[in-house]
């Protein structure tokens, strides 16, 4: 994937059956679109799990959950997992609002996220 | 309700302007006494509020008026709250069509209105007669989190 100016990927991390991706920043209606395309980009290479770590997302809004609905689907869609860690309260907060905390594997840390 | 102080903002319909919003929302509900949570649910409904007011009242066109007004207030039981003003000159559309979907219909997108409704304690969406839309909103501290 080649490197974009304004991505919200730190990180991308290949192993055996996972892909780590670590976000950082805002992931709002300004980010979204991009990291959409990027991260649809990831699940076309299919990983078994794909595994977003959240630790250094200080905020997200409901275009940047729509984002990982849209996401979620396409890895479902191949019979892959797709977990997410590292949630501050704040963003965990949005997937309580909307009731989406109960759609995804959601898990504290990366350990227990490569556990599930 | 009685009004005190107020603060305007004029934005342009631009993705890029909500994190400017988001630290004056912020920073007025700490001044007002607002926990962390309550905070961050008024700067999320508002964020949500200009989001919608991007996509469908402007079709996405990046340079249309916004105003957003903050007003302190204080409501019921003396608790001190924020009143909210967004204005748009977009698309008219019935308030009585503005709902927010069923949730257990899981999809991206439609859950702008779900988390206004669920944060805000008041919102009223209405068509001013010149034109554009007006959401007024309202957010009270919540009890015992009121400071000074």
């Amino acid at each position: 994937m080649a490197e974009k100016q304004n991505s919200l990927i730190k990180e991308i991390r290949r192993s055996d059956g996972a892909t780590v991706v670590v976000l950082a920043g805002d992931v709002d209606l300004h980010h979204s679109p991009e990291l959409h395309a990027e991260l649809v980009e990831l699940a076309g290479e299919r990983p078994p799990r794909l595994l977003l770590d959240l630790a250094e997302v200080p905020y997200m809004d409901s275009s940047g959950v729509g984002t990982l609905v849209e996401v979620f689907r396409r890895v479902s869609s191949y019979k892959g997992k797709m977990v997410l860690f590292g949630l501050n309260d704040r963003v965990r907060s949005v997937f309580e609002i909307t009731k989406l905390d109960r759609f995804f594997t959601i898990c504290e840390t990366e350990e227990q996220a490569a556990e599930t | 309700m009685s009004e005190t102080s107020s603060v305007e903002l004029n934005i342009a319909s631009n993705a890029k302007s909500l994190p400017v919003v988001r630290g004056a929302v912020e920073r007025m509900a700490a001044m007002e006494g607002f926990c962390e949570k309550d905070a961050h649910g008024l700067m999320l409904a508002i964020d949500e509020a200009l989001a919608n007011v991007i996509r469908h009242g402007y079709d996405g066109r990046p340079d249309q008026p916004i105003a957003i007004r903050l007003t302190t207030v204080t409501g019921p039981n003396e608790r001190p709250g924020i009143a909210v003003e967004v204005r748009d000159k977009g698309r008219q559309v019935d308030p009585a069509t503005i709902q927010g979907r069923d949730l257990d219909d899981v999809r991206a997108g439609g859950l702008g209105v779900h988390i206004i409704r669920t944060v805000m304690d008041e919102y009223d969406y209405s068509c001013p007669p010149a034109g554009g839309m007006l959401l007024r909103m309202v957010k009270y501290v919540g009890p015992g989190n009121a400071q000074g």
